[in-house]
């Protein structure tokens, strides 16, 4: 298993043997997989199953201890500023800032990735439009509905016309028909050549992924599309597979 | 430099939104000035005199003695000549000076009359005052002395003088000790938890994952705190001139460069105590216990150095506002120049850069 990876256009992240050790304890254990580009790939599994870590190590935050990867052309080890450049990352957690205005907001991400003044202009403009908020556009953040914000961060988050954006569950926290409408959101930036890797804990939202892995106790026990998991574990949707395949796990949550 | 730009409008805008802090920010040092303008009072134990002499005899040698053998005194010099008294006091040697007139004994019999001058250095008013009057007391207490071995009618007349403020005015010691209070607290404690809101928020893991420099996400914290400290240094500095009518007796510029090494080291130790909590209360405790505090009680503001007891001496050498204190004082009052604040100036710029080593090597560029 000593390949040698080699960046292909096909593949925006490419994930060989990757392993996260702290002290004894083996957060990510020698997990390989590849997202293509375009693609909507669902990172499942329960809590403390490594999914946060993996990711972490995907987008330049941790180094890995072992195995190698790529992300958007650049090795996971050794890259990780130029990773940075070329990804667009939202968590459950970031609500933008509240006591900034939408604008602001905006412009604040587009200048961090060293956006030009008239393009940022422009595409907030173009934003704004899409997402019907043109009366929002001089609100502070913090008087939008939770919903609104998750969007708003999204659109934030793929602002600056990255490879991958990395979800860490985005719906968390938020109504079914607003969940939807985010999805709607996503398939949008894949219609542009964005590459989404998301993890949720809503089984219903497994099904509209291209490509759904399953992690357990550090490990990926299931990879492929939902219709061909659902089929392997003979189950009619996809809560049951994670149900099968989280019964075995043996860690507690973290 | 496109990032730091708009990352700096950004805590521009987050600060001048909090209309509240802003307010108490600005309003603080202008309520301070006016406290801490009245007197408070200051014990006097084992203070530093020197004495001049030109004729030792019995009168000036009982004297002296008393002096030195009060609990409040210790006579530590004696010099020579009037021009020596200047020196003693800028070399820190003695708080007061006792000058006898030439022939004390002599004119005590023959005229009935002898003069002492007790001089006082009075950058410290209230100590200054405490000094002359216990001074006084032994003088007189001699004089009683005498007058009950049958020897009535001699007088010794003590004369005072206040030296590098004449006018005794209280505000001149709290001008420098409420400067070295504010900047700390607003540098030091207000970084702190400007940086620690955005762990808190997770809004800070945002910015790990971005390609924003971590030095640009501190240089951009540090900015608008270290001008909102630039506009209170420039607001007690007039509020003192022009409402106290305290002058900045030495230079300017010296006071300025001073004050500047204190800001970056109070940066610093905010920076250092960011990386060191998680959530702005612990933020706000750790800079209250450990600034608030020691800055209070140990820097020399309210309370002189020298009469606290040896152990808390000690511990107020690591206390910044301590050193910065100092030298503001030197300059401010006494009107000294930069050359006299060397060793204020040294022990700042090695703590400054000793806590941005640690803090720059403590912040962490990944999560774990």
């Amino acid at each position: 298993m000593n390949r040698k990876i080699l960046h292909n256009a096909d593949e925006v992240i490419i994930v060989e043997n990757l392993t996260k050790k702290f002290g004894n304890f083996t957060a990510v254990d020698a997990i390989s997989f590849e997202v293509k580009r375009g693609e909507i790939f669902g990172f499942l599994g329960a809590n403390g199953a490594g999914k946060t870590t993996a990711m972490r190590i995907l987008c330049g935050l941790s180094i890995p201890s072992g195995g190698k990867g790529m992300v958007a052309g650049y090795d996971i080890a050794h890259e990780q500023e130029k990773i940075k450049k070329n990804i667009g990352y939202m968590s459950q957690k970031f609500s933008l800032y509240d006591d900034l205005k939408v604008w602001e907001n905006i412009e604040l991400f587009g200048g961090i990735y060293g956006m030009k003044d008239i393009d940022i202009k422009r595409k907030t403009n173009e934003l704004m439009l899409q997402l019907q908020f043109e009366n929002e556009r001089d609100k502070l953040v913090k008087s939008l509905p939770l919903g609104v914000k998750q969007k708003l961060a999204f659109s934030v988050a793929i602002f600056h016309n990255p490879q991958v954006v990395f979800l860490d569950e985005p719906t968390g926290g938020v109504d079914p028909i607003t969940r939807r409408q985010f999805w709607e959101l996503i398939y949008d930036a894949t219609a542009k050549g964005i590459t989404v890797f998301v993890t949720t804990h809503y089984m219903d939202e497994a099904e509209y992924c291209d490509r759904v892995s399953i992690m357990v106790d550090g490990k990926i026990e299931a990879l492929d599309s939902p219709k061909n998991l659902k089929n392997q574990f003979q189950a009619t949707n996809m809560n049951e597979v994670f149900q099968q395949l989280a019964r075995k796990a043996t860690r507690a949550d973290s | 430099m496109k990032q730091l730009i708009s990352f700096i409008q950004k805590e521009f805008r987050h600060i001048l939104r909090d209309r509240t802090t802003v307010m108490i920010l600005l309003l603080m040092p202008i309520i301070q000035i006016i406290l801490f303008g009245f007197a408070l009072t200051t014990e006097v134990k084992n203070t530093e005199v020197a004495v001049l002499v030109p004729t030792n005899d019995e009168v000036t040698d009982r004297i002296v003695d008393k002096i030195h053998a009060s609990a409040y005194f210790d006579v530590v010099k004696n010099i020579h000549g009037t021009n020596e008294i200047e020196t003693v006091f800028r070399d820190g040697k003695a708080k007061l000076v006792v000058v006898f007139e030439n022939h004390f004994a002599q004119n005590l019999q023959h005229t009935g009359k002898a003069h002492i001058q007790l001089i006082a250095d009075a950058t410290d008013p209230n100590a200054a005052n405490s000094f002359v009057f216990y001074a006084g007391n032994i003088i007189a207490a001699y004089q009683q002395e005498l007058s009950s071995q049958g020897k009535e009618g001699l007088l010794i007349q003590p004369e005072v003088k206040m030296l590098y403020n004449p006018q005794m005015k209280g505000a001149y010691n709290f001008v420098p000790g409420v400067l070295g209070m504010i900047m700390i607290l607003i540098c030091a404690m207000m970084t702190s938890i400007a940086i620690v809101r955005e762990k808190e928020m997770g809004t800070m893991e945002i910015l790990l994952v971005s390609p924003m420099k971590p030095i640009y996400i501190v240089l951009s914290k540090i900015a608008p705190y270290f001008v909102l400290s630039c506009i209170n240094f420039a607001t007690i500095i007039l509020l003192s001139v022009f409402v106290l009518n305290v002058p900045v007796a030495g230079s300017f510029a010296s006071l300025i460069v001073v004050s500047l090494i204190y800001i970056f080291v109070s940066l610093a130790l905010g920076l250092l105590i960011s990386t060191l909590t998680s959530s702005q209360l612990a933020a706000m405790m750790i800079s209250g216990m450990a600034l608030m505090i020691p800055v209070m009680l140990l820097s020399g503001m309210i309370f002189p150095v020298e009469n606290m007891p040896t152990w808390l001496q000690w511990i107020s050498n690591f206390v910044p506002a301590r050193w910065y204190i100092s030298a503001a004082k030197s300059i401010m009052i006494k009107g000294l120049g930069i050359t006299s604040v060397l060793k204020e100036l040294s022990v700042l710029s090695v703590m400054g850069i000793t806590l941005l080593l640690i803090s720059l090597k403590k912040f962490k560029i990944r999560l774990e």
